[in-house]
Parts: structure tokens; C-alpha cells; sequence
């Protein structure tokens, strides 16, 4: 009752999180800085940035873990600084680090959880082997943590982060050190949260492909500050759109000024028979270019349509190349692999 | 506790394996926890007193020390007898040790004192074990639920007055058994002693709580432990009375709360002649618990949130 009572009423019903102009500083260090962002229900939410951005930061000040120096964040409606308790009852989180109690089975760990959280045993020990069997460990569910290796950990805090049944979860960098298959799996996990539980998530990650492939939104975050956030579609065409190439059989005309003036067109190069097009939303933009070039009487002879990446964009945007600070290039690209073929 | 899901035979799942029938229900009724101002501290202390019977060794550890002392220096420092080969008859000898120790034998005066002496060493590692919760990441995941912060302390007090009270039971029957006098034992007695260890340790076991609560560093710990319990030990009258003290020794005895619980386990315990009346003593050692685990609780709100 006194819950229903610190409820903030005024915003939109589907703003979740809702964080005006949060700061930390940690002595001189600003590890956030003026940060201000809204998470819709049932979206998926990322932090984008290196390391020492301010992801985990912002995470704990979301969670109730730390107190803002200055701002205000309501999570689920409650203020984190007047309702702490009430925000903490109704989210998971999954920090970045290892929680887990090593002398206990992976099972008794999840029912400590439940018990913090007030949950009758009655209740608690049915979803916890739901939940051991959602994250497959429940072969292992009665062996001491201390024997697990990392991904049976990191499925272990997924697990405990579920168990108070949260509306909204916190996950901090969940594949870090994850090796290809495991990574897998918790994205799966993910999806099925988003999908099947219809869970609003909000995870930080540095890892691009992450972000890209899980995220609804993504705030690209660095120092501290939120440089850009927006759908991963979004951020790539703020890099300056697509780019289309069409091949027609006749050089002449010259019909780039005709293009040009389409509306999603931003920029048009003539090389020889062929057009180097800009263009914003290609899918889009691409029949349109067909057909005004069809209308003009010339014949198109080949078409490709190339995507920006979302390390263009995170270049653009930071003036850094993530990859390159992550400088394991090799295994960004066999995890890729290994992702396509787990997908198909 | 025991409830097997399936025998674990298997490593690692597979991880990729189709998701099975698993698809559990979200219960909308996910508001059916009770989460009462006190939930979950029987959960906190039971865990950590798991991890304490299900390590038996620590507990033997942390007999031998006691018992060393009980087999050294209440059988070798034999007050009684050295006055007695001075030739002085018996009821000389023990007009003695009654004036100085309050009873007339060494060896019960210093079991007593061994409690004291365990109480003092286990809640000590009270604060070592916020600052392990706190390294290996079980502190964050406490603070992230809505447990009260004043529970995680008080099971943490808890915690190390079971310990304390049981390894206090633990050293009294092996001082027994080594030839404690127990011709003043009575019910009420053992009881009411019992009583003032419980109190000691829960104003000791919240006071190294309390000044553990912010550390992350087992050193600090570690050095903060020596530094105290030392003086708290030696500052007081469990191994040798006040009596022998340089006199600026007995002020600082004088305001050690452990002289205060000393005085009146051996008054209760063994009928010795107390420096206090146990109505004083008692209150003292009351009085001390109340506070320090008062303030730990109230610090818990600010000390545990950065
Ligand atoms: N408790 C603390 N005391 C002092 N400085 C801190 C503390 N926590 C974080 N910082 C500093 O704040 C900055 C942001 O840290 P934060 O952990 O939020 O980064 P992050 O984005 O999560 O990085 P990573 O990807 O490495 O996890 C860093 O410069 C860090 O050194
Ligand atoms: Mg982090």
C-alpha cells in the first residue's frame, strides 16, 4: 500500500526508467555525468561504451547500490533515493561481477535469493528449478558454486537476477569473458525474457555486435556522457545514411540532380555508368532511386545496397574504434560466425 | 536444505540444446512476497552459520587456543600451590587466593576468563566476514534486494553470538573435564552466565561489524583485530586479577566491558567474590550490547550504501 503510494504519477504509463540528469563523482573522477534517458516497457536498452564509461556506475545508481551526487531517476515509478526499497523489490539485476555464495549449490543460492526477497519457500523452490532450467544448469544445480566454471556462474546470475519475478532487469556486461557458445546462450536468454516474458531489459555492453543484435536502443555512452542514443538502424544512418550503388547501361544522361532531389537521398557521385548514392534508410530509398532512374529511360543494370556498421557509427560518434580497444578483432569475427550458424 | 533436482553427473549443458518444455509461467501474482522489516535475516545468519558447522576444522581451531591456554597456564601458573610450598598452612594459602583471585582455585578463575576469551576471538571475525561478503560480491547482491540494510547487520551479529555462545558451552565443558571446580554450578547459575556471554558477544560482534561495514581489505581487518582484542584481553581481569595491575592498568580494566562480564560469569559460575555485584556487572555488559548494536543498525543506513 505504501508502495502504491510512492508511485510518481504524470509521465507516460510505458516509461519504465525515467533518469534526469544523474552525476557521480568519485573525488575528482565525473564517472557520470548530467546523464538523462528514458527506457520505454518492454524494450531492450543499451549502454554502448568502453571501459570505464560509467555503465556499471549508472547501473548501480539505477539499482539503488550507489546515491547520485546530483539528478533524479525513478525506476518502475519509485524514486531511487525516497523508495530504494520499493525500487529494488520490483527490479532483478545481474551485476558485472560474480555474486554467487561459493559454498552453496547453485540451487540453495537461488533460494537464498528468493528468501531476501521474501518469497515463501513454498513458491521459491518450484521457480527456482524453473529458472535453473530456463539458464541449463539444472544438471548442476546441486554441486557448490566453487566447482562451476564462468558461464555456469554468469547463468547462475542470470538466474538469481529473475527470481523475484522483475518487470524491469538489470544485466551489467553479461557476456563478458564469455566464451562463443555461452555468449550464444544468454543472448538467447535475452531474447526469450524480452519475448516470451515480455521483461524490459537494460544491458551495458562493449561489445558492438551485443548491442547491435539484442538492443531496441542503445545510448552510446563515454566520459560519463550520453553522446547519442537511439535504434542501432538510427545510429548507423546518423554515420550519413546507406550506401547504393546503380550500374545503368547508358553514361549519358546525367540524371543526379534528379536523384538528388529525393527525399531520402543526401548525396549523389557519377563515376562513369554507375551512381554512388548516400541515401538514408537504402531499403527504402533504393526502389525509388529504380524507378526514377526506369522513368528517365535508362536501364539499370546492377544494384547493390551496403550498410553502415555500427563500428562506423561508434567511430563517428566517439572519434575511437571500440574494436580497436578491444583488440581481439579475431575473435569478434569467429564469434560472428559462430552466431550466423547458431541462428540458422 | 538437502532436496536433490537431479543427480549432477553432467558438466557443462549444453548450451545450445533446444529450449525444452521449459517455458515457465510468469505468475502475475509475483507480489505474493512478504517482505516484513525482518525478512530474510533467518536466511543471512543460516547461511553463514552453514558455512560454520559445515567447516569443522575452523570450529577445532578455534578450541585449540582456549584450551592451550586452560592446559598452560591454569595448570602451570598453580597459584595456589606456590604459596603452599612457602610452608604456609592450607587455610593461609587460601585466605590468600580467596583476597586475590575471589576463589581458590587458578584453574576455575582462568576458565572462566576463557570464556571471556572466546567470546572475544570469534566475534572478532565477525567484521572478517562483512569484509569476505564484501570482496567475493555476496554484500552487492544483498544490497540489491530488499532486504533491510539493518538485518544484513543484525544477522551478522547473530551469526557470531551463536558461535560465540556455543564454542563459549564447548570451552566450559572441556575446562570441566580438565578439573574445573564445579561444586557452585547451579541451573540458574550456567544459565545466567550463558546469558551475559550472549550480551558480550552481541556488543562485541556489532562493534567489529560496525567498523568493518565500509572496509573491503582483509588487512586493515586483520591489524584492527590484533590492535583491539589485545588490550581488550590483557586490560581485563580474565587471566590475572586487577589486583595485580599497575594502578594506571586498573583504570583502563575499570572500563573494559570484558572485566565487567568476567566478574559475573565467575560470580554465577563458580560463586567466586566478585569485584562488583552482578546487578552492576550486568548491567554494564547490558548496557553495552544495547548501544554498540543499536549503533550498528543505525550506521547500517549510511555505512553500507556508497
Ligand atoms: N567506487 C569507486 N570509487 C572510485 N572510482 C570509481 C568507483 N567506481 C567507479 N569508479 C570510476 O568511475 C569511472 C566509471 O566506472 P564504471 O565502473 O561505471 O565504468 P564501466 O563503464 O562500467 O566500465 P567497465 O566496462 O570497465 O565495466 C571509472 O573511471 C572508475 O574508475
Ligand atoms: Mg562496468
Amino acid at each position: 500500500m505504501m508502495a502504491e503510494l510512492g508511485r510518481q504519477g504524470g509521465e507516460g504509463a510505458d516509461v519504465i526508467v525515467k533518469v534526469d540528469g544523474i552525476s557521480k563523482s568519485f573525488g575528482q573522477i565525473k564517472a557520470v555525468d548530467n546523464v538523462s534517458f528514458e527506457i520505454k516497457q518492454g524494450e531492450v536498452f543499451g549502454f554502448l561504451g568502453p571501459n570505464g564509461a560509467g555503465k556499471s556506475t549508472t547501473i548501480n545508481i539505477l539499482t539503488t547500490m550507489m546515491r547520485p551526487t546530483s539528478g533524479k531517476a525513478t525506476v518502475c515509478g519509485f524514486d531511487v533515493l525516497s523508495h530504494a526499497t520499493d525500487v529494488r523489490r520490483n527490479v532483478g539485476v545481474v551485476p558485472q561481477e560474480y555474486t554467487a555464495d561459493e559454498d552453496m549449490t547453485g540451487y540453495q543460492n537461488i533460494l537464498l535469493c528468493a528468501d531476501l526477497y521474501g518469497l515463501p519457500r513454498s513458491d521459491s523452490k518450484p521457480h527456482a528449478e524453473e529458472l535453473l532450467k530456463l539458464v541449463e544448469i539444472q544438471d548442476a544445480a546441486n554441486r557448490k558454486v566453487k566447482t562451476f566454471s564462468g558461464g555456469m556462474r554468469r547463468r547462475l546470475e542470470l538466474a538469481c537476477g529473475l527470481v523475484n519475478y522483475p518487470k524491469l532487469l538489470f544485466l551489467d556486461e553479461p557476456t563478458l569473458g564469455l566464451d562463443v557458445q555461452t555468449r550464444a546462450a544468454v543472448w538467447k536468454y535475452i531474447r526469450t525474457l524480452k519475448e516470451q516474458f515480455k521483461m524490459t531489459l537494460f544491458l551495458t555492453t562493449h561489445y558492438l555486435e551485443e548491442a547491435d543484435s539484442l538492443c531496441d536502443r542503445i545510448a552510446i555512452i563515454d566520459h560519463g556522457r550520453i553522446i547519442k542514443v537511439g535504434s542501432p538502424e538510427q545510429l548507423k544512418a546518423s554515420v550519413g545514411g546507406d550506401i547504393i550503388v546503380v550500374g545503368v547501361r547508358e553514361a549519358e544522361p546525367d540524371i543526379s540532380s534528379e536523384i538528388m532531389k529525393l527525399p531520402l537521398v543526401k548525396e549523389v557521385k557519377k563515376k562513369g555508368a554507375e551512381y554512388r548514392i548516400k541515401a538514408e534508410m537504402g531499403e527504402e530509398a533504393s526502389p525509388e532511386i529504380m524507378d526514377l532512374v526506369r522513368s528517365k529511360g535508362l536501364h539499370v543494370t546492377k544494384i547493390s545496397l551496403t550498410k553502415p556498421t555500427l563500428d562506423e557509427a561508434y567511430l563517428e560518434l566517439t572519434g575511437r574504434n571500440l574494436r580497436e580497444e578491444e583488440g581481439n578483432r579475431m575473435q569478434n569475427l569467429s564469434q560472428r560466425i559462430t552466431m550466423n550458424r547458431a541462428r540458422s | 536444505m538437502t532436496e536433490k533436482i537431479r543427480s549432477s553427473t553432467l558438466d557443462e549443458p549444453k548450451p545450445l540444446a533446444p529450449n525444452q518444455a521449459s517455458a515457465p509461467t510468469w505468475p502475475a501474482s509475483a507480489q505474493k512476497a512478504n517482505t516484513g522489516p525482518l525478512h530474510g535475516l533467518w536466511a543471512l545468519t543460516q547461511r553463514d552459520l552453514r558455512k560454520w558447522y559445515g567447516n569443522p576444522i575452523q570450529l577445532f581451531i578455534s578450541l585449540i587456543q582456549p584450551v592451550i591456554w586452560l592446559g598452560v597456564f591454569g595448570k602451570a601458573l598453580n597459584f595456589g600451590s606456590f604459596i603452599a610450598q612457602s610452608g604456609a598452612p592450607a587455610s593461609v594459602t587460601n585466605g590468600i587466593m580467596l583476597s586475590t583471585f575471589g576463589t581458590t582455585s587458578y584453574f576455575s578463575y582462568l576458565a572462566c576468563g576463557q570464556l571471556a576469551f572466546v567470546v572475544l576471538f570469534t566475534s572478532a571475525f565477525s567484521g572478517m566476514s562483512v569484509v569476505f561478503d564484501r570482496r567475493f560480491g555476496f554484500m552487492n547482491k544483498a544490497l540489491s534486494t530488499p532486504v533491510g540494510r539493518g538485518t544484513i547487520v543484525m544477522a551478522k551479529v547473530f551469526q557470531s553470538v551463536a558461535r560465540s555462545t556455543i564454542q563459549a558451552a564447548m570451552v566450559l565443558i572441556i575446562a570441566v573435564a580438565l578439573g574445573m571446580d564445579i561444586g557452585s554450578f547451579t541451573v540458574l547459575g550456567v544459565a545466567a552466565a550463558f546469558g551475559v556471554v550472549f550480551l558480550m558477544a552481541t556488543g562485541l560482534s556489532a562493534l567489529y561489524v560496525m567498523l568493518a561495514l565500509r572496509s573491503s581489505d582483509w588487512q586493515t581487518q586483520m591489524a584492527l583485530i590484533n590492535l583491539l582484542n589485545l588490550p581488550l584481553l590483557f586490560a581485563s581481569n580474565a587471566i590475572l586479577p586487577v589486583k595485580l595491575m599497575p594502578t594506571w592498568l586498573q583504570y583502563v580494566v575499570k572500563v573494559n566491558p570484558v572485566s565487567y562480564s568476567t566478574d559475573a560469569i565467575r560470580q554465577l559460575l563458580i560463586g567466586a567474590v566478585g569485584t562488583n555485584s552482578i546487578a552492576v556487572d550486568v548491567g554494564v555488559v547490558l548496557g553495552f550490547a544495547v548501544i554498540l548494536s543499536t549503533a550498528g543498525i543505525v550506521l547500517s543506513w549510511r555505512l553500507l550504501s556508497k
